[in-house]
């Protein structure tokens, strides 16, 4: 399923059919949405009259490194930590 | 009745008339909640501790002879998606397990400034995904008025322990209905404020465009303090409203003379259980006996409501959750390189609904689907919104049903699409941003709690408090308690 993959989900192949199925019924379902005319209708995305928001930018007192890697699953020299990801030439 | 299940208001006077001190109030719940947690299970996390240190300082206040606001020593739930510093906030998913947040939300600075008694988190569908609470990854909660039943949800926890006296009052959010669909399952009062009313800073975000907080209370009164408390402008959230926020308790008038309330035909369509409808239909007829006028209205594109929001919010929810990589913050599970470790975690922390939706939102993004379901949907979303803009010309209020059954039995709703129509009547209003409520307006013959819901223009919070207030003080469901006592 290329949409797991998408999704960084791995589905065990005990799983596959039974997701399948319940996706395929959801995505069917919203099928309805094709017989709605909407030429001439623009997206909402959000809905309330929205405009961008400026505001001066004055530093501010911030999390400490402290506490921002207070839930770090791994850390070291106040770095969050995770495997290599490039190999050493 | 009994301490624990007295609204804040009526307990709140008794204190500033020093009939009763905090410090009862709060053992009160403790204690309640200590006895019926077994059966319900509302929370995740209880702290009783801090609930009772706060009542104390309440007393001390008192007995200073200093003034208190209106939540001062009255514990109240909050669900478990609102960041509490210091404090576990675990979304319900086993992905945030341990996570421990280094900040406030918004709302939690405004009530601790209001000197609020917390009492604890609680239970939800993981990440707020669920209208049963069946979706939580700890627990099952259960309805205080039928223990074989959902409490409703997202916000079940919430819910059910304002219903079972575990709470004077709680948070709760609302994205499709997952404040108002529970309220009406478990017969209390459950407000979702307009879209930008309140700040969702330190909300764990879930669908942006349509999240939103808002309390769940024992009456309006209650429900109309509470936002008066949380609601208002939020640098921290640029989707947060710069209008005025208004006195809210000077909505809670006896009055709805004058005012026109729509009753959409398409609110009361097939499907919809018989007892539910009669006492919907009762609800508007004493509201027309009480001078409003009722019109027949339609929002001719409710029936495309549920596919809208089942791909608008899971293509939201697929980038939001993005972030529960296993690198920052949240659960790891280690792998070989980022890629399977990213993959590890993801596949063994979050629940199967919290996936379910990951995927349908990355399959409505995707190159060669955007166009036919994600854009399609947001276009969709405008023509629900103009059918509210519309009726809004005419009328002043909407009223219909909240839900279109009372609760269901735990285990009943296997299938997930089934599970979605549930929230046929809640998810148009997220979608159009506009303010809801569901108030208590009767009870099946097997005694389950049934919603009415009522629907505003956009921030007039005001009129919808109003006409539930109106039509809760001309009826005495408000006095009803689960399990027969009061």
């Amino acid at each position: 399923m290329h949409v797991a993959s998408l999704s960084r989900l791995r589905v065990e192949e005990s799983e596959t059919e039974s997701y399948q199925a319940e996706l395929d019924k959801i995505i069917s379902y919203m099928d309805i949405l094709t017989s709605v005319d909407t030429a001439n209708t623009p997206p909402t995305t959000y809905a309330l009259p929205m405009e961008n928001v400026f505001r001066d930018d004055v530093p501010k007192e911030s999390l400490s490194r402290e506490l921002a890697l207070s839930n770090a699953p791994d850390e070291e020299d106040g770095y969050f930590k995770v495997p290599r990801v490039l190999e050493e030439s | 009745m009994k301490l624990y299940f007295e609204t804040v208001h009526g307990i709140h006077d008794k204190i500033v008339n020093k009939e009763i001190k905090a410090a009862e109030v709060a053992e009160a719940v403790v204690s309640r909640l200590e006895e019926t947690e077994g059966k319900v299970g509302a929370y995740l996390d209880v702290e009783s501790e801090k609930a009772l240190n706060a009542a104390k300082l309440t007393d001390e206040k008192i007995a200073k002879g200093e003034p208190i606001g209106f939540l001062e020593g009255i514990p109240g739930a909050i669900k478990d998606n609102i960041c509490t510093k210091g404090v576990k906030t675990t979304c319900a998913s086993k992905i945030l397990e341990n996570f421990i947040p280094p900040y406030n939300a918004t709302v939690i600075d405004k009530l601790t400034a209001a000197n609020y008694a917390f009492l604890g988190k609680a239970n939800m569908d993981e990440f707020a995904m669920g209208g049963s609470t069946e979706n939580s990854a700890y627990k099952t909660t259960h309805n205080p008025w039928d223990i074989e039943r959902v409490p409703g949800g997202s916000s079940g926890g919430s819910a059910a322990a304002v219903a079972a006296g575990s709470a004077y009052w709680a948070l709760g959010s609302d994205t499709g209905g997952s404040i108002r669909q529970p309220a009406s399952f478990c017969g209390v009062v459950g407000l979702k404020p307009t879209y930008g009313r309140v700040s969702r800073y330190g909300l764990v975000a879930y669908a942006s465009s349509l999240d939103q907080i808002g309390p769940i209370t024992r009456d309006v009164t209650d429900a109309a303090n509470i936002l008066n408390i949380i609601a208002g402008h939020d640098e921290m959230d640029s989707t947060s409203s710069k209008k005025t926020v208004p006195d809210f308790t000077k909505s809670l008038i006896k009055d709805v003379k004058g005012l026109k309330i729509g009753c959409p035909k398409e609110y009361f369509a097939d499907g919809m259980d018989g007892e539910t409808e009669k006492s919907v239909r009762d609800a508007i007829d004493a509201l027309k006996a009480m001078g409003a006028e009722v019109v027949d209205i339609s929002l001719p594109h409710t029936k495309y409501a549920i596919s809208a929001y089942y791909l608008i919010a899971p293509a939201e929810a697929a980038t939001n959750l993005q972030r529960y990589d296993g690198v920052s913050y949240g659960e790891r599970v280690d792998g070989e390189d980022i890629v399977s470790l990213m993959t590890n975690t993801r596949t063994a922390k979050f629940g199967k609904e919290v996936k379910r939706r990951i995927m349908i939102g990355n399959y409505a993004l995707s190159a060669g689907y955007y166009d036919a379901y994600y854009l399609k949907a947001l276009k969709v979303r405008t023509l629900i919104k103009q059918d509210f803009e519309d009726a809004f010309k005419s009328v002043d209020i909407i009223a219909t049903p909240t839900a279109p059954t009372p609760a269901f039995k735990i285990g009943e709703m296997a299938d997930p699409l089934q599970m979605y129509l549930q929230d046929i009547y809640t998810v148009p209003i997220n979608l159009a941003g506009v303010p809801g409520i569901s108030v208590p307006c009767g009870f099946t013959k097997s005694n389950l709690p049934i919603g009415l819901q009522l629907i505003g223009r956009p921030l007039d919070e005001e009129t919808v408090l109003r006409v539930a207030y109106a039509y809760e003080q001309a009826h005495d469901w408000k006095d009803k308690r689960a399990g027969g006592e009061a």
